[in-house]
């Protein structure tokens, strides 16, 4: 449907709030795990909290595996958030999950430091590659994380932006029409909302 | 870097905070959806709103304000305060609130901690623990007990053993509010914030006696807080958020800049 952004529903914690911050922003949305629905957005956000093994279980208990592949594989701008940015690679540590395959690469635990885990609040990031997601973000800007693990992309190519907490982590990554922030971006006050607003507006090539 | 965070705290009761408070401008003043808004314009970190009523009507309201928050501030924020088991969880976080604070009830019924964790992740559930300062004694080794009921009723437990528990039932966090403090504006317990953040490995949201910008800058540089949480110095118009953040930037701590 034009205009729509589909936002996966597998069941996980911030779909509302990333509904509420896409109307808040004028675009309309709706939470559906319909295929039909799914396919024939012209945007698609996969949303996420919580566990990756649960979530790959309830993903591929509604076939939502195969329709996500679908949706990238059609050229659909494709926004993962949060856990959504970590189960797009090909494995997590968490629960050794096995993950979607659509970008290469592992998603990892913090390593044990006198850092608190999870890494919890706000934080920059340092951009590594442009993107048009990104336009018009202030290099200072902060976004808020929640998360005990990170994706780590086999490709450096596949790194948009890295953000320190004990080590340096991929904070954004993206491939072709798929982009994913591991922070939230519908928790991220004016600056998460001016990412969202960019994706709404992305016609799914990078660069 | 991951910066310091500063939280506001607001107390809801029938719908309305009850501090007298005093802005300048054209917010409605006591209209705690109107506040959070003014806080989120003026650089918050996250916002905490306390329930302090009693009836299930008055409930019924604060999950409309909840709701009503959710639509208009695009920042994390936290409910407390008559959350005793897992539905009532369940409608602040569908109202849109990120976190749950859970006080007396855990204490009186601890697996409430665990299986909040279990069905809504760590992240969701902060528990908020008041304690006060007594003399050391085999039952309260730490030298702080933890009350409840509003900071009405001793518990004669200990707070440093208390907040090692909720971590291991899966707290994602700790709000920690000193009796002593409280509503002093002299400062926050510097000692047992320092003892109970060091202890543990989840944040800590320090509580209590907020005074000035220097009280913030002690919790984080002496104390280790992850997070401060401020109400009156703010509420009463004496700082702005970003002038507190301005000063804390100065001293050398990571803080967001609102942009």
């Amino acid at each position: 449907m034009k205009g729509m952004t589909s936002i996966i529903d597998y069941r996980a914690g911030n779909l509302r709030s990333v509904r509420r911050a896409l109307l808040h922003l004028g675009v309309p949305c709706r939470i559906t795990d319909k295929p039909l629905e799914i396919l024939s957005s012209e945007r698609v956000i996969f949303p996420g909290v919580g566990a990756a093994g649960k979530a790959m279980e309830t993903i591929q208990s509604l076939g939502l595996d195969e329709v996500i592949r679908e949706v990238v594989k059609s050229g659909t701008p494709f926004l993962g958030i949060c856990l959504g940015a970590q189960i797009i690679l090909d494995n997590s540590e968490e629960g050794d999950t096995d993950c979607l395959n659509l970008i290469p690469g592992r998603v990892r635990r913090f390593p044990a430091s006198d850092l608190k885990i999870p890494h919890m609040g706000w934080n920059t990031m340092k951009i590594t590659k442009g993107h048009p997601i990104l336009h018009g973000i202030d290099e200072k800007a902060q976004f808020y994380f929640v998360h005990s693990y990170y994706a780590e992309p086999a490709r450096d190519d596949d790194v948009i932006a890295t953000t320190e907490y004990g080590i340096d982590f991929a904070s954004i990554v993206g491939r072709g029409n798929i982009v994913a922030t591991q922070f939230h971006l519908e928790k991220s006050g004016r600056q998460g909302l001016a990412i969202l607003e960019n994706f709404s507006k992305w016609d799914g090539r990078a660069g | 870097m991951l910066s310091k965070r500063i939280i506001v705290c607001l107390d809801v009761r029938e719908g309305k905070t009850t501090k007298g408070i005093r802005f300048k401008g054209n917010v409605d003043i006591g209209d705690p959806v109107a506040m959070a808004k003014e806080y989120y314009e003026q650089g918050v970190d996250e916002l905490v709103f306390y329930d302090i009523t009693a009836s299930s009507d008055d409930r019924k309201i604060l999950i409309d304000v909840v709701d009503r928050v959710a639509q208009n501030i695009f920042i994390p924020f936290s409910v407390g305060g008559g959350v005793r088991d897992v539905s009532d969880m369940y409608r602040v976080l569908d109202a849109g609130a990120e976190k749950i604070s859970v006080n007396t009830a855990a204490v009186l019924n601890p697996p409430l901690i665990s299986e909040g964790a279990k069905f809504f992740g760590n992240q969701c559930i902060v528990l908020g623990m008041d304690a006060k300062g007594v003399d050391t004694s085999e039952a309260i080794p730490s030298g702080y007990e933890v009350w409840i009921n509003g900071g009405r009723t001793p518990t004669g437990i200990d707070a440093l053993a208390w907040a090692r528990e909720a971590e291991d039932r899966g707290a994602g966090e700790i709000c920690l509010n000193s009796i002593d403090t409280d509503g002093t504006n002299e400062g926050y317990e510097l000692i047992l914030t320092s003892l109970i953040s060091g202890a543990l490995s989840i944040p800590v949201i320090a509580s209590g006696g907020a005074g000035r910008p220097e009280h913030v800058r002690d919790v984080f540089l002496e104390a280790g807080a992850d997070a401060a949480l401020i109400a009156s110095m703010v509420h009463y118009g004496h700082y702005r958020v970003g002038q507190i953040k301005s000063y804390l930037s100065g001293e050398g701590i990571a803080v967001r800049e609102v942009i």
